[in-house]
């Protein structure tokens, strides 16, 4: 199963500046801690609780632009060719503060 | 339709069909005109609904100072709302936010303070919790965790919708402090089984998630996952894609936010097709397209469009 991931700038440090890698794994689970496997730390960012079971309340990860926590969260899905965008949550939008 | 004043006449917006964007006769799309409330925008609900709350829990007395971060409709919505009740407005905006938009909150009689363009939005709130704490008599209505934007839209946007279209399977709107999509669920759900409430969130340019921290990230207080059935990310090309199509097909000049609800409705729509069953989608139009005519979302093609909102928070 290998997926394409986005990073988002303030975790490219882990990726060592990259900003799409290459992952495998069924679920998100394992997709992270495969990418751990290579960029280490990085899972310790995404998943909080103890042995890494929650998803960081101010993480949002994406399959093909679908909130995973929606899809089962970390035990959700992943088939050959998703495309996993993670994102920080701040504040915005619904037609408001715009900068 | 007569009214005692401007404020009184918020709500009760038309429903109108999407005729040549819904797939089929059985798949259909229905749009709910915000833009058609006093400032042009759904703010007004929200706006009126947090003033009459702070009035009624005795914290919004006469001469009152209201402290809010927005530089957007929500500071427009208020400010009206303010003016006419006697109460003066101060707002909390990047420094770097658009001249029209300041212009604008001005015109309506607001104040503006700023907060320093690196932040974005989250520098903006944080900005005006210090301002509240420094001075303790200013009310602060803060859209992101007062339960009383949600009731707006319990009380008004979703039972309008259910009279509206009483056989409604969808319901789309987007998600910023979460209080349309909050109060207009909840009342949905406790009404129409299997109904589903599905989120369209913006998806900015990496300078908008600038933060140096995840910790420092925001959920607003609002906010409870459970209402929704889910949650999509859309990025800026798909929403000036819908935002186009929208007035090109349907003659509605919308704001860009609305073309990302648009998109998750017509993903929804697409499906419904797909699995054989029929649908009727309810999906917000948040405000119309003027104010953002100077971004350049409207003009040249869909590259050039796009270009144009790289570090814009365009929703």
């Amino acid at each position: 199963m290998a997926v394409q991931v986005r990073v988002p700038t303030i975790l490219r440090t882990y990726t060592g500046g990259a900003k799409l890698v290459e992952g495998t794994g069924d679920t998100v689970a394992a997709l992270f801690l495969d990418l751990d496997s290579r960029y280490d730390g990085l899972r310790g960012r995404l998943v909080t609780g103890d042995d890494g079971t929650e998803l960081h309340r101010f993480v949002n990860i994406y399959i093909n632009d679908e909130d995973v926590r929606f899809l089962g969260g970390l035990d959700a899905k992943l088939g050959d060719g998703d495309e996993v965008t993670i994102l920080p949550a701040v504040a915005g939008g619904s037609a408001d503060a715009r900068v | 339709m007569r009214f005692d004043s401007l404020a009184d006449s918020v709500g009760r917006t038309p429903l109108v069909g999407l005729p040549r964007l819904s797939p089929s006769p059985e798949v259909r799309l229905w749009a709910k005109l915000e833009q058609d409330n006093p400032t042009g925008s759904i703010k007004d609900r929200a706006a009126l609904w947090m003033i009459a709350d702070g009035e009624k829990r005795g914290v919004l007395t006469p001469g009152a100072t209201v402290l809010e971060p927005t530089s957007g409709n929500t500071g427009i919505s208020l400010a009206m709302v303010c003016r006419q009740r006697g109460y003066r407005l101060v707002c909390v905006m990047p420094e770097n936010t658009s001249i029209e938009r300041r212009q604008l909150l001005q015109m309506w009689g607001a104040e503006i303070r700023y907060s320093p363009a690196a932040g974005g939005s989250n520098e903006a709130v944080a900005v005006a919790k210090r301002l509240a704490a420094e001075n303790p008599d200013w009310v602060m209505l803060y859209q992101y965790g007062n339960p009383a934007n949600a009731q707006a839209h319990y009380e008004t946007t979703g039972p309008e919708i259910l009279d509206d279209l009483p056989n409604i399977t969808h319901f789309v709107a987007g998600l910023g402090t979460t209080g349309t999509l909050m109060g207009t669920g909840r009342f949905l759900r406790e009404r129409v089984p299997g109904i589903s409430i599905v989120a369209a969130e913006p998806r900015y340019g990496e300078l908008v998630y600038g933060l140096r921290n995840i910790d420092e990230g925001f959920v607003p207080e609002l906010y409870d996952p459970a209402v929704l059935t889910s949650r999509y990310s859309v990025g800026p090309r798909e929403a000036l894609r819908r935002t186009r199509e929208l007035v090109q097909e349907e003659g509605i000049f919308a704001g860009i936010s609305t073309g990302a609800i648009l998109h998750a409705a017509m993903g929804l729509a697409e499906r419904a097709v797909r699995d054989g069953r029929p649908a009727e989608i309810a999906l917000i139009v948040c405000d119309g397209g003027w104010k953002y005519l100077s971004t350049g979302a409207y003009a040249g093609t869909l590259e050039e469009a796009e270009a144009a909102l790289e570090g814009q928070l365009w929703a």
